[in-house]
């Protein structure tokens, strides 16, 4: 971008939402590294802000966009290369970039109760992690995204590496190499897919709306093999970062050795990057292929369901379970993505936004705990409930959400999730909802054993409740929670548009799913099938 | 009655004030008394008052607008031929995506407004009787915000006009139930209990939530509009199959709910939570749910006779199955635990066999004679100082007359005896059974009536009759009558258990079966097969017999009971040592936990350590392991190339050089 054409003090809503974080970090720089009142105004007063500007974004959206072209803006930047600064939202991403800004807000409150050292350093990898994310989010030029996307991971690489716990080097490099085969992979196909687009079309381009544009339209004329190629290492990239089933053994060593505000972030956020970027990139731009090794997808997704909710049921530390329920609960959300009906993705994203929420929560209550007893096991805990009875009702609020007790924001979208897969196939809906009864078993369990029965451990006696910053970083989620288990509907309708293109993309990957003819390709027979429309069919 | 859904909100206001006001109460006892040995201390008045008068207030509001709002209903659609078209209130839509569309609405019809009239008047007593009972409680505002939050989804689940909306009060209830179960946290078993309820429950729901998903694909909706689609069998394709699956999953959620064979092992475990809760939730109100349910749903069963078949059996053999553990238990709650199992086997039993309003007449009269019974029982405990082992009391009937008389009347009204409730909505069951042709169904209800008979006047006759057997501590001997606040609940419901049959009294002893027409309007009623009224009539005094003759032998063994606190009865002793194994096996409740235990749950958390040390630890983890280590013994190999020695690259240049040139002079 030429700097003739940036504007720091007019510019648009999204380049200011993105670099806010940002100018916030640099501020930071400007205060010594010991001054903590300092980081936390900067870093509260930066994050609010933020959280403001995406709130205006959001009162000035219309939900009927759909496609991401709300606030666009587009200019070039590597003029060369048909590189673009371009950014532009709709609902879905718009949804994510609430949630992030609204997670923000309470991990650095968090932080303001909590003793952490070099606490300068913390707030400003945050702000710059922020920037990451919400970078990622309205991206639309590949490249710029792919940008953002890798941005990401240094701020967390230093969060875990820095403020986390014993185990830290080794859980860091674990979660850079498996982020960074994924990204590489993901690099490729980037600079893959823009050469075909060149060849197709005889435009240099990274611009994700051209080249959905040519990719539906058939313009790209991908063979099967390219295709399958191209989504295969855009969705491994992406699941990697989701993580599904078989790829998730990097997640729980992340969040047991991360700090709480890290944990907060990586389970909140930035795994749903990896389920965004399938709706965004993957899904969209290669739907023959999406359809194809869709039911491949979806087996991975019902064992990940299954097998993490099974894995976290046998933990003994408080973050790792909630790190595998993790593994689980996206899983589900993989599983929406696939079936690929108006339900199940609207339940898709509402998972997304919600498991930010409850998985959030918990991690901060988790958080809350082991800044006071510093030990996650729960075999050091056990009938405190008397001692924090804040915390424990947030606790079991939180927990509830996740196991989907409908009133609670978790119900919508295990609910819509499961009745859309259910529409698409009945078995897949059916070892789906089995992790309904496997999310009761460990985090009932977990209460259980850290909260409730006799006070076995005399540690405990002196533990302090929920302090204020604590509960002011908790409050805005348990609110959530409980608001879009009870009126949903502004978050769907927020993602009501995004849901309708994504669903006549994948209107093909239903109908393959349904009359797939066994053992024969069938992409020749897509074009035939349509979507039914269950409904309609009833009411005649 | 223009807002039908303040009658559920109103206790959930309710539940947030003394919601927060307990909270806020707590945290700053836990602050002060941080580091202490027993944080708990008893509360203050002023605030006990505060949470006596919002926890019974809200809900005595509740059931005044409820009886505002179908006295009325009740009353104009008795004297309509058809019955009224049900009432619907929408309040606002709740979520809409892809195909499906759920509302915030609320019904009332016949079967809602029946089951509003004794779910929130048996409430409002128990919420009376609670502020006696509780009153030493440290836990006294969680108790009742707890309270409150359990009628609040109680009444969502009757009134609600669709199954989603539905599944909120049902899972909801279940929530509750696992609260109050837990109620008292800091003791092992009864927060083992209160996991127990939770996930059995959720086996149920499982079903439950694929059977809604079933309902929307039949029909294209789940509000209850459904039921007359089915009347009319305007069915998405009419697939049999479906219609059976569904059903079937909906029975499932019934199972968990109501804790039927196999999913009942959770009611019995549930009595851990304080004995009102077990009157007012696992007894009278929450575990009726599926039968409610079913009932709902009654069109749709219909149309699956194989289903049904299902129903009744499992009913049938829940209701023996219960009773024959109840014979044995020595726990006075655990006797009435799995009583309540057993009844609410004969509930499915008559929706089995097509008797839908029998079944859900037999949950009407159930909840008052068991309310009773369950706050009898309480009485007697907290009069024996927290004593729930009957072989420890005994002759409690002068000490605690009150309870007494109201307890022997609610006895009566379960074991059948006329004209008590208890006695029409059985006889209708098995009256049911009989004339639809399923004489084993019969068999097996008649033949659990007396054991019913039996193993209840066994509690009564260990309770009160005999000398006190007051163990150690000499409690009977002390034992004083509880105050009003849970002696006139008492009497109230034992009123109500000799009279609340009188609703259903059969045209064979002359009544117009008022009940069945009622209820005709909300669920299916199958083509009637008529008896004759003589034959109705014998299978009466057959059954009332069979009662009779349960009465008389438990008075015999147990009725005198004088000997000593471990052995009640020489007779009942004796018949123990011939029984033998199978003796054991009854009392030890044919070892189900157990066999869950080694069947289920130990399985399940060894396989799930092996995934998680063997699976992701080793395998996963392995090959990435791996992995990184073949990449390090790459670096380490071409380490050992990368001397830094000027003289080993000049000596690999010079050998490449050679090599390259004995190549060309070669070819």
């Amino acid at each position: 971008m030429s700097f003739a054409t940036f504007h720091p003090f007019g510019a648009d809503l999204l380049t200011t939402l993105v670099f806010l974080p940002t100018v916030g970090a640099l501020v930071l720089a400007f205060f010594p590294a010991s001054s903590k009142a300092g980081a936390k105004a900067v870093g509260l007063l930066t994050s609010f802000l933020t959280f403001a500007v995406s709130a205006k974004i959001t009162l000035g959206f219309d939900p009927a966009t759909a496609t991401p072209s709300a606030f666009a803006i587009d200019r070039a930047w590597i003029p060369r290369f048909g590189i673009r600064y371009q950014l532009g939202v709709d609902g879905l991403s718009l949804a994510l970039v609430l949630l992030t800004t609204v997670l923000t807000v309470s991990v650095l409150l968090v932080s303001c109760g909590q003793e952490i050292e070099k606490l300068r350093g913390y707030v400003a990898a945050f702000l710059l992690l922020e920037t990451g994310m919400l970078g990622s989010l309205v991206a639309l030029d590949t490249l710029l995204f792919y940008v953002f996307w890798e941005v990401m991971l240094v701020p967390m690489y230093f969060i875990i590496g820095i403020w986390g716990g014993k185990r830290r080097i080794y859980a860091t490099m674990k979660f850079f190499l498996f982020t960074m085969a994924g990204s590489l992979l993901m690099f490729v196909a980037i600079l893959y897919a823009a050469n075909v687009h060149l060849k197709a079309t005889g435009f240099q381009s990274f611009s994700l709306v051209d080249w959905t544009r040519a990719a539906s339209s058939g313009a790209w004329n991908l063979t099967p093999g390219a295709e399958a190629l191209l989504f295969g290492a855009f969705t491994l990239a992406f699941l990697v970062k989701v993580p599904l089933w078989p790829l998730h053994t990097w997640l729980p060593d992340a969040h047991v050795e991360a700090p709480t505000g890290g944990s907060i972030i990586l389970a909140g956020v930035l795994l749903k990057l990896g389920t965004y970027g399938l709706l965004r990139f993957a899904f969209p731009l290669f739907p023959r292929a999406a359809a194809r090794y869709g039911p491949l997808l979806a087996v991975l997704a019902l064992v990940g369901i299954v097998y993490g909710a099974w894995v976290a049921a046998a933990q003994k530390d408080m973050k790792k379970l909630v790190a595998y329920s993790s593994v689980s609960h996206l899983a589900l959300v993989v599983l929406g993505i696939v079936a690929g009906t108006g339900a199940a993705l609207s339940g898709a994203v509402f998972q997304m936004v919600g498991h930010g929420l409850t998985t959030g929560l918990l991690f901060l209550l988790v958080g809350v705990l082991y800044s006071r007893r510093h030990t996650r096991e729960m075999a050091d805990f056990g009938g405190i409930a008397a001692r924090v009875p804040v915390t424990t009702t947030l606790f079991v609020v939180a927990a509830l959400g996740s196991i989907g007790l409908p009133g609670l924001n978790g119900f919508i979208g295990e609910f819509l999730i499961l009745g859309g897969v259910f529409q698409v196939n009945v078995a897949w809906a059916a070892i789906a909802a089995t992790g309904m009864i496997l999310g009761a078993i460990y985090l009932l369990t977990l209460i259980q054993k850290v909260f409730w029965g006799p006070e076995t451990v005399p540690a405990n006696r002196s533990l302090t409740d929920i302090n204020a910053w604590e509960l002011a970083g908790a409050f805005p989620l348990v609110v959530l929670i409980v608001l879009l288990g009870v009126f949903p509907r502004p978050l769907l309708n927020l993602v009501d548009g995004s849901v309708k293109t994504l669903q006549r993309v994948s209107a093909p990957r239903a109908a393959a799913v349904i009359a797939r003819p066994a053992g024969k390709d069938a992409f020749e027979r897509l074009e035939v099938h349509e979507l039914p429309a269950p409904r309609e069919e009833i009411a005649r | 009655m223009k807002q039908l859904w303040l009658i559920p909100v109103l206790p959930l206001a309710g539940f947030l004030l003394n919601g927060l006001v307990a909270l806020v109460a707590s945290s700053s006892r836990a602050e002060k008394e941080s580091g202490a040995d027993h944080p708990l201390a008893p509360l203050p008045y002023a605030q006990r008052l505060f949470h006596g008068v919002v926890g019974v207030g809200s809900v005595g509001l509740a059931a005044v607008l409820s009886f505002a709002a179908l006295v009325p209903y009740v009353l104009s659609s008795l004297h309509a031929p058809e019955g009224l078209a049900p009432v619907v209130q929408k309040v606002y839509t709740w979520m809409v995506a892809g195909d499906y569309s759920v509302d915030v609405a609320f019904r009332l019809d016949a079967l809602s407004a029946l089951m509003l009239s004794f779910v929130t008047f048996v409430g409002t007593l128990i919420h009376v009787y609670s502020v006696g009972y509780m009153q030493k409680d440290e836990g006294y505002g969680r108790y009742f915000s707890y309270l409150n939050l359990f009628m609040f989804a109680m009444l969502m689940l009757v009134l609600a006009d669709n199954l989603p909306l539905l599944f909120v009060g049902w899972e909801g209830v279940g929530l509750c139930s696992y609260l109050l179960i837990g109620y008292s946290y800091d003791k092992d078993f009864a927060a083992a209990a209160g996991k127990k309820a939770f996930i059995a429950n959720r086996v149920g729901d499982f079903g439950m939530v694929l059977g809604i998903f079933g309902v929307f694909a039949l029909f294209g909706t789940a509000d209850f509009s459904f039921v007359d689609l089915a009347r009319r069998q305007a069915l998405a394709g009419g697939a049999p199959l479906g219609v059976y699956a569904v059903c079937v999953l909906l029975f499932l959620g019934a199972c968990g709910k109501s804790a039927q064979v196999p999913l009942y092992v959770w009611l019995p475990d549930a009595m851990a939570g304080p004995t009102p809760v077990s009157a007012l939730i696992h007894a009278a109100t929450m575990v009726t749910a599926g039968v409610y349910l079913v009932a709902r749903c009654s069109a749709l069963f219909v149309l699956a006779p194989d289903a049904l078949t299902l129903v009744a059996w499992i009913g049938a053999g829940t209701a023996i199955f219960a009773a024959t553990i109840g014979l044995a238990q020595n726990d006075i709650k655990k006797v009435l635990a799995y009583s309540t199992v057993s009844q609410l086997g004969y509930m499915f039993l008559a929706c089995g066999v097509g008797a839908f309003s029998a079944g859900i007449f037999h949950v009407f009269t159930h909840a008052f004679f068991k309310a009773c019974l369950f706050l009898g029982s309480g009485s007697v405990i907290m009069s024996m100082h927290h004593e729930q082992d009957m072989r420890r009391m005994g002759g409690l009937a002068a000490r605690i007359p009150h309870t007494f008389r109201t307890m022997l009347v609610a006895t009566l009204a379960i074991a059948g005896i006329f004209p008590l409730a208890g006695f029409f909505s059985k006889d209708m069951i098995l009256g049911s059974a009989a004339a639809s042709g399923h004489w084993a169904l019969y068999a097996v209800g008649l033949f659990t009536a007396g054991l019913t008979a039996f193993y209840m006047f066994r509690l009564v006759s260990m309770t009160f009759f005999g000398k006190a057997r007051g163990g150690d501590h000499g409690h009977g001997e002390h034992a004083h009558e509880s105050p009003a606040t849970m002696t006139v609940p008492l009497w109230i419901l034992a009123a109500l258990s000799v009279v609340a049959g009188l609703v259903g009294v059969p045209a064979a002893l002359g009544g117009s079966d008022r009940i069945g027409r009622f209820l005709g309007a909300s669920v299916a009623h199958p083509e009637i097969h008529e008896m004759s009224h003589g034959l109705e009539i014998g299978l009466m005094l057959l059954s009332l017999g069979v009662a009779v003759t349960g009465l008389l032998w438990a008075w015999r063994w147990y009725g005198k009971a004088d000997g000593p606190a471990e052995a009640v009865s020489p007779q009942a002793h004796a018949f123990y040592e011939k029984a033998g194994a199978l003796g054991r096996l009854v009392a030890n409740k044919w070892n189900v936990d157990e066999g869950i235990e080694v069947l289920v749950l130990s399985p399940f958390w060894k396989i799930g350590t092996f995934l998680w040390r063997g699976f992701d630890a080793l395998f996963i983890d392995g090959i990435a392991n791996a992995s990184a280590f073949l990449v390090e013994l790459a670096g380490d190999l071409l380490r050992f190339f990368t001397t830094g020695h000027v003289r080993n690259y000049a000596l690999a240049f010079t050998l490449g050089v050679a090599v390259f040139l004995v190549y060309v002079w070669v070819r």
